[in-house]
């Protein structure tokens, strides 16, 4: 960006400005009808100005792991976040990174700000928890007495056949741990429990007595509890984002030592949950494989830590024993169940793996889950803003008002100064705006910039920076024609040397506005944003169109014999007559520059 | 820039010349002042920090009949602590309680809205955590380094250290004054302040990077020249850059002062008001140290370096050889008020050059230092 010196082929040379004119004219016009094309003209409006609620959370680091903050871990929280968002039923909410620990969400309005806060305030985890009931995910209308579990059992049996394949083929899935001799999933289980047919061992081995002996092992909620559970499960549904949005609220705050009701993420089926019986801690990797040799599609491995390991061998081992669904494992993300597999046998040596009708996509997802979805993350809301729609139109109001006062202040005084060049500051000025604007309008279509206050002050300061440039130009020629030269040489010998101060300067200010808009958080960076974009164009102006369109009314007369509105008057530059077209330059400029 | 307004006239014809540099010790303490004087009013008053350094929430409430007064008992009994309501032109509240919690300054929204009887989603509200401030004020910190940093280097390489140090000494002049008015005004703090404060730091140095351009230009060859020393003709390209740097300063002043006179009155306090004011304050500073302090600064350290010195040396030996012979009764004088470059200039010059860079007018005797042409003056007579 530093200064060129050689200055002869500048775009917008004196050679065709008319060309040079018309590429940029072009630009402009297939900016315009790209605008249209979009079927947007006007930019996408910021929270705080097109009113609705804006969280900041800050990611705390949790005792133990200090390097948890990461950027994964951060995407995986957004992910998470947003599903949260979204699944109030809650269209163009906003869930994005900002720096290196903060996530920015913004609600837009007409959405339960406090519903919202408590969303996204929650910490994500991931647990796998025992099934203890299942039933189809529809609120039942009838109420049904607090059946005993076994009832539940056949409905929930029945309901699984319903249930997509996934869920289906998840019985001979999981007992792939056991039943696969190769692949890395070969453990200890495979030796333990090699001959164990799945379905078989599931339908056979188990008569009605396994439904009480699970209880005994595994912690279980007492009896009480049971029909409270079922009567909470009876009344969950999970027919609807929304509702499975407050079932998973409330299932993700309680304890990981109660049971839970909980839904499944696509609403299939919903589920009471035993307590938590390894954390998501307690995954170390998981990762999506395709399985060739059994061909099984694709599959998800899991590689547990040495602690998650042994839980999972435990918990395994006894839900082998069991009766479907009790023989399922939930894996519960933010009380959500992601994924319920069963299991044939104990799995242990940390190793194991889900299969079943898994699409590439699916399984990519599981895996993602399980690698990250326990955030060893929690965050803080550290500012929330709501905004009625009524006080950000004010604002904006307020905000565009401001700035056409300010455009016309400087109009006033440039046209007070320059005169005739006035025009040509103001013509470059209006493209300049145009630029910005549909450039504004476009970027919010495709990477979702949206215009808040900030940004809209950063494009007001930006009409001074624009008006800059012309400045340094118009006193550059001015400054050749007090050395006594004819306009058309001014223009083009001012030119190189107002290029490289324009240059220098927009660079800086460029710098500034990237440093800002690198190290800031939130509504900071939208300021930012907009004032590297306007100084940006604000070159592409200077260059494409100011510089040409001097070169061609430099030959008009009346500014090439220095009308006295022209803003070009030799007299009144103070240049003393008999005007001599040909001086030689002073010292110490150096006339090699020109 | 006090100037300006008398002088505006003869700056438009180009005919004004001051002697910035030559007087530059009075400027130099100027500063000083300024700068101790926000130093002394910083440390003494402090910076009044929004609720965004404290924590706490500001409430804008709706229309309502509540009167002040009554909003404030209700703030300060729900969440404990002091409230502060003002009434905003059109019967609205804006009510801000400092030094809460994200979760009490929630309680008090929701009991300020019951009280009030105004729908909660009606009340716009901006709730800070207390370590909020801390995080902006520590990224603020670590983009200024980094701007500093990032700016030296360019500036050292596309212009010369001298002129980045310089460069870097007004814009911490800059950053102080401007700290130092908001603390000795008053003016409250918040993130705004900040964005401005940070925005500051590309315009200040805009003006900063305008001037220096004219005077690297006008500095070239300078030592094949024996007319003017370095200082001398930091001076005449700064006089030459001066109507630049004026109009840049107003035209960018312009919006901002629209901004902040309109948009912020408008609305009261708010983001708009916040920005508009740094800046404001920010790039007046900024225009007054490109000029004041950065172009003397960089002639000062320029006077030191060994080449310079010689040639201010063979400037003097020039000027006194030329005194001693005593030449036509025009060019002495002329001469003399090279030598002191003073406003002499102003009054004596009035034709062309001011503005331009070097008077050609008084140079003339094409062959007095054996060279035509380039890095001297041309042959120019009135």
């Amino acid at each position: 960006m530093a200064a060129p010196k050689k200055g002869r082929r500048s775009p917008g040379g004196q050679g065709r400005p008319g060309r040079v004119l018309a590429l940029i004219l072009i630009a402009m016009v297939a900016l315009i009808g790209g605008m249209f094309a979009s079927g947007d003209t006007t930019p996408r409006l910021g929270i705080d100005l097109a009113g609705g609620t804006s969280f900041t959370l800050e990611a705390k680091n949790e005792p133990g792991k200090p390097n948890a903050i990461n950027k994964t871990n951060m995407d995986t929280a957004v992910g998470i976040m947003d599903r949260r968002v979204n699944g109030l039923g809650v269209s163009e909410s906003e869930v994005q990174t900002q720096g290196a620990k903060h996530i920015i969400v913004n609600i837009p309005k007409g959405t339960n700000a406090k519903q919202a806060r408590q969303q996204v305030g929650t910490t994500a985890k991931l647990g796998f928890r025992p099934v203890l009931t299942s039933a189809p995910g529809v609120k039942s209308p009838e109420p049904k007495p607090s059946a005993s579990v076994g009832d539940k059992d056949k409905d929930k049996a029945k309901d699984k056949d319903d249930k997509s394949k996934d869920d289906k083929t998840k019985p001979s899935g999981s007992s792939s741990a056991s039943a696969s001799p190769q692949g890395r999933a070969v453990t200890d289980a495979l030796k333990a429990n090699p001959a164990v047919d799945p379905s078989a061992s599931a339908k056979d081995g188990k008569a009605g007595s396994d439904k009480k002996d699970p209880k005994a092992p595994t912690p279980t909620p007492a009896p009480g509890d049971v029909a409270a559970l079922q009567k909470q499960l009876a009344a969950l549904d999970c027919s609807t984002p929304a509702s499975r949005a407050k079932a998973s609220e409330a299932a993700a705050a309680a304890k990981a030592s109660d049971p839970i009701v909980a839904c499944k993420t696509d609403g299939s089926a919903k589920e009471i949950l035993g307590p938590v019986a390894v954390e998501g801690t307690g995954v170390d990797k998981a990762s999506a494989v395709i399985d060739t040799q059994q061909g099984k599609g694709w599959i998800v491995q899991l590689k547990f830590t040495k602690d998650g390991a042994k839980k999972f061998a435990d918990v395994t081992g006894k839900l082998a024993t069991q009766q479907p669904p009790q023989n399922q494992f939930a894996i519960v993300l933010d009380g959500e169940v992601v994924s319920d597999p069963s299991v044939t046998s104990s799995i242990a040596g940390g190793q194991a793996e889900i299969s079943g009708g898994f699409t590439q996509e699916s399984s990519r997802d599981l895996a993602n889950v399980l690698s990250y979805g326990a955030l060893p993350l929690s965050f803080d809301v550290v500012t929330e803003t709501t905004v009625s729609p009524a006080l950000g139109g004010e604002q904006l109001r307020a905000g565009l008002i401001a700035g056409a006062i300010g455009l016309i202040l400087v109009i006033i005084y440039l046209v007070a100064y320059y005169r005739g060049l006035a025009l040509v500051a103001l013509a470059s000025l209006l493209v300049s705006a145009i630029l910005t604007y549909t450039i504004m309008v476009l970027l919010g279509i495709a990477l979702g910039f949206a215009l808040n206050l900030p940004a809209v002050c950063g494009a007001i300061v930006a009409i001074g920076i624009t008006a800059d440039s012309f400045i340094v130009y118009f006193e550059r020629i001015r400054d050749e024609i007090r050395e006594g030269r004819s306009l058309r040489p001014a223009v083009e010998r001012g030119w190189p040397r107002a290029r490289r101060t324009i240059l220098v300067s927009d660079f800086v200010s460029f710098l500034a506005a990237a440093v800002l808009f690198i190290v800031t958080v939130g509504k900071v960076q939208g300021f930012a944003f907009t004032l590297g974009l306007t100084t940006l164009l604000d070159v592409v102006v200077v260059f494409f169109f100011t510089k040409p369109l001097m070169t061609l009314l430099a030959r008009r007369k009346f500014f090439a014999s220095g009308h006295p509105w022209s803003g070009l008057d030799p007299k009144r530059l103070g240049v003393k007559p008999p005007l001599r077209a040909s001086r030689r330059p002073a010292a110490p400029v150096d006339p090699k520059e020109a | 820039m006090s100037k300006l307004g008398n002088l505006g006239a003869r700056l438009y014809r180009g005919e004004v010349g001051y002697d910035f540099v030559g007087k530059r010790m009075i400027w130099y303490g100027i500063s000083i002042l300024i700068t101790i004087t926000a130093i002394v009013g910083l440390s003494v008053r402090g910076l009044n920090m929004g609720i965004e350094f404290s924590g706490g929430a500001v409430f804008n409430t709706p229309k309502t009949a509540v009167s002040a007064t009554q909003a404030q008992h209700v703030a300060e009994e729900t969440s404990g602590h002091t409230a502060i309501v003002q009434k905003l032109g059109d019967r609205t509240l804006r009510i801000q309680v400092s030094e809460l919690t994200t979760e009490q300054s929630r309680a008090t929204q929701e009991a300020l809205a019951k009280k009030l009887d105004v729908p909660l989603d009606k009340i716009n509200t901006d709730i800070v955590g207390p370590s909020w401030g801390d995080q902006i004020a520590n990224k603020a910190w670590t983009g200024l380094a980094i701007f500093m940093i990032l700016v030296v280097i360019y500036l050292a390489i596309a212009f010369e250290w001298r002129m980045a140090l310089a460069a870097l000494v007004a814009l911490i002049h800059d950053l102080t004054i401007t700290v130092g008015i908001y603390a000795l005004v008053g003016f409250e703090v918040t993130p705004g302040t900040v964005i401005g404060l940070l925005t500051i730091l590309g315009y200040s140095l805009y003006d900063t990077v305008v001037v220096f351009d004219g005077l690297k230009e006008g500095a070239k060859d300078i030592t094949k020249q024996t007319r003017f020393t370095y200082s001398e003709i930091a001076n005449r390209s700064l006089n030459s850059t001066l109507v630049r740097s004026i109009n840049t300063t107003v035209v960018a002043l312009l919006p901002v002062a629209g901004l902040l006179f309109i948009g912020g009155g408008f609305l009261g306090a708010g983001m708009l008001n916040d920005i508009s004011l740094a800046l404001f304050v920010g790039l007046a500073a900024g225009a007054y140290s490109s000029i004041f302090i950065a172009t003397p600064l960089v002639a000062d350290l320029k006077e030191r370096d060994p080449q310079m010195k010689a040639l201010a040396k063979r400037v003097r030996a020039k000027r006194a050889a030329a005194a001693a012979k005593g030449e036509s009764g025009t060019e002495q004088p002329q001469d003399a008020v090279d030598g002191q470059d003073a406003e002499g200039d102003d009054e004596d010059d009035t034709a062309a050059a001011g503005v331009v860079g070097p008077r050609r007018q008084s140079a003339g005797r094409g062959g007095r230092d054996g060279r035509g042409g380039r890095g001297r003056p041309s042959g120019k007579r009135r």
